[in-house]
């Protein structure tokens, strides 16, 4: 995989030096506080398209950084 | 598919009907052994599977092949062995060749922990069904001759799980012989049709909207690869599923027999020779959930790094092919099958890395669970509803590789 994130301390990197961060997403809809935490806990949007999500530069800068990426060519947006 | 295939082997396409008792959709492995299932041990035959591009396209056609049964809890050790006994009768069933070949399977150990590991796996498998022994080193050498018992000086091997019953298949070829034998007995198949919907009445299922057009029917089971998340959003169901690519290559021919299937899970890779006798190498997925079938240069040169640690005849090959497959990765490693909470709607997934192994069982069970509306005994602790009793399988002996 030879994707290339742009981290913005360090410029453009490769993918091995980040971690990937999930954003959790409980959907609105789910009122049940149960149901919330069980969703919290294992579901997953898995979404095929574009997402928003976290990436921990941890080979750099160690810092967060925000990034929307297509799952379904992973094209960074 | 292949013009020569269909003209070998007895296929029959139709168009679809208004109306069926059952509909798959998925035209892989476990959707057409399901198939497969339902005709022949149920007698239901008003059945059709649903495929988006031609069967086998997916993860059935992308697999690594390899099929055993040791792995680390007892429900998934039973469930496994059963898949191994009915891959070994499936040529003499169907009258088909398979190309179904016993190899043994070794699972190294490189530390103490990982002796541990191997020991309990041994214990496990022996006490649930499935052969495996611990072997030492010197028994390790008898077995496998290529290996390099001090790992290239970095992974010494100590020890290692061997597994006889380890053995593999041609994909295709499985896929193929459940087709045509579901085909015979009267299922339809329907290729380059796809679903664009999911009809449901209160909480039952009515049908399914496909680019054929409406097709109703009182039962759908998902067999879905990769895209299960996207489908069962159709019904409004959310999965503890994520999507990860995973990737893996042949080399060239290696003229002489590599005897057993070698995995290691402190390297993450395995290794095993293909009928052709191409030295076929896998490992762990992508971390980052990706629908891409984009394979790369890194990965090929990890993995053949850390097999060169065990098998040193492997620097000499030449690399022939890459490719990816999406598996749906649930986070304890074991299956997702049976009931939705959505009456008539069955799923079968989280096949993660570990599917073509379970074809001829996941397609038996889910059968048996359509036909009888009752879950069978030994897909039971699979269930979706596992994680909401706090049930959940995690299982060691599949995670990491295949």
């Amino acid at each position: 995989m030879s994707i290339q994130i742009t981290c913005p301390n360090c410029g453009k990197r490769s993918l091995e030096e980040f971690i990937y961060g999930e954003v959790l997403n409980v959907p609105d809809s789910i009122t049940d506080i149960d149901e919330r935490d069980l969703d919290r806990a294992f579901m997953h949007d898995n979404h095929e398209g574009p997402v928003k999500e976290q990436w921990f530069h941890s080979h750099g800068c160690r810092r967060w950084i925000k990034l929307h990426r297509d799952t379904r060519n992973d094209h960074i947006l | 598919m292949n013009e020569n295939i269909e003209r070998t082997i007895q296929f029959k396409w139709h168009d679809p009907k208004p109306s069926y008792d059952v509909i798959i959709i998925g035209g892989g492995g476990h959707g057409l052994a399901t198939a497969y299932y339902l005709a022949t041990r149920h007698g239901i035959t008003n059945v059709a599977v649903l495929e988006k591009k031609y069967i086998g396209s997916g993860n059935s056609g992308r697999n690594t092949t390899i099929i055993r049964a040791n792995y680390g809890i007892p429900e998934a050790v039973r469930f496994y062995q059963r898949s191994v006994e009915l891959y070994a009768g499936l040529e003499n069933e169907t009258n088909r060749s398979i190309t179904h070949k016993h190899k043994g399977l070794l699972w190294i150990a490189h530390s103490e922990a990982g002796i541990r590991a191997e020991r309990a796996r041994a214990d496990v498998n022996t006490a649930f069904g499935a052969e495996t022994v611990f072997v030492k080193p010197d028994e390790i050498k008898k077995i496998c001759p290529q290996l390099d018992i001090s790992g290239d000086g970095v992974w010494p091997i100590r020890g290692a799980s061997y597994h006889p019953a380890g053995s593999s298949a041609r994909h295709d070829k499985v896929v193929w012989t459940y087709a045509e034998g579901a085909i015979m007995r009267g299922v339809h198949i329907h290729q380059n049709t796809t679903v664009n919907g999911l009809t449901i009445e209160g909480d039952r299922i009515v049908g399914v909207e496909t680019n054929q057009g409406k097709i109703a029917t009182g039962c759908v089971v998902s067999a879905v690869g990769g895209h299960v998340t996207t489908l069962a959003a159709m019904a409004k169901l959310r999965l503890p599923i994520r999507t990860h690519p995973l990737q893996a290559f042949v080399t060239n021919c290696y003229e002489q027999k590599l005897g057993p299937i070698v995995a290691s899970t402190d390297l993450l890779t395995y290794v095993s020779q293909t009928a052709k006798g191409e030295i076929l190498m896998g490992a762990e997925i992508d971390r980052q959930p990706s629908y891409s079938y984009k394979s790369g240069h890194r990965f090929i040169q990890s993995t053949s790094r850390r097999a060169m640690a065990l098998l040193p005849f492997i620097r000499d090959l030449r690399i022939m092919r890459q490719w990816t497959g999406v598996c749906d990765m649930s986070p304890d490693y074991s299956p997702i099958m049976g009931k939705t909470g959505i009456e008539g709607f069955y799923i079968t997934t989280g096949w993660g890395t570990w599917g073509f192994k379970a074809i001829p069982v996941g397609g038996e069970q889910m059968a048996e669970l359509i036909a009888t509306e009752k879950t069978p005994e030994l897909i039971a602790p699979f269930s979706l509803n596992r994680f909401a009793k706090d049930r959940t399988m995690a299982d060691r002996g599949s995670a990491g590789t295949h």
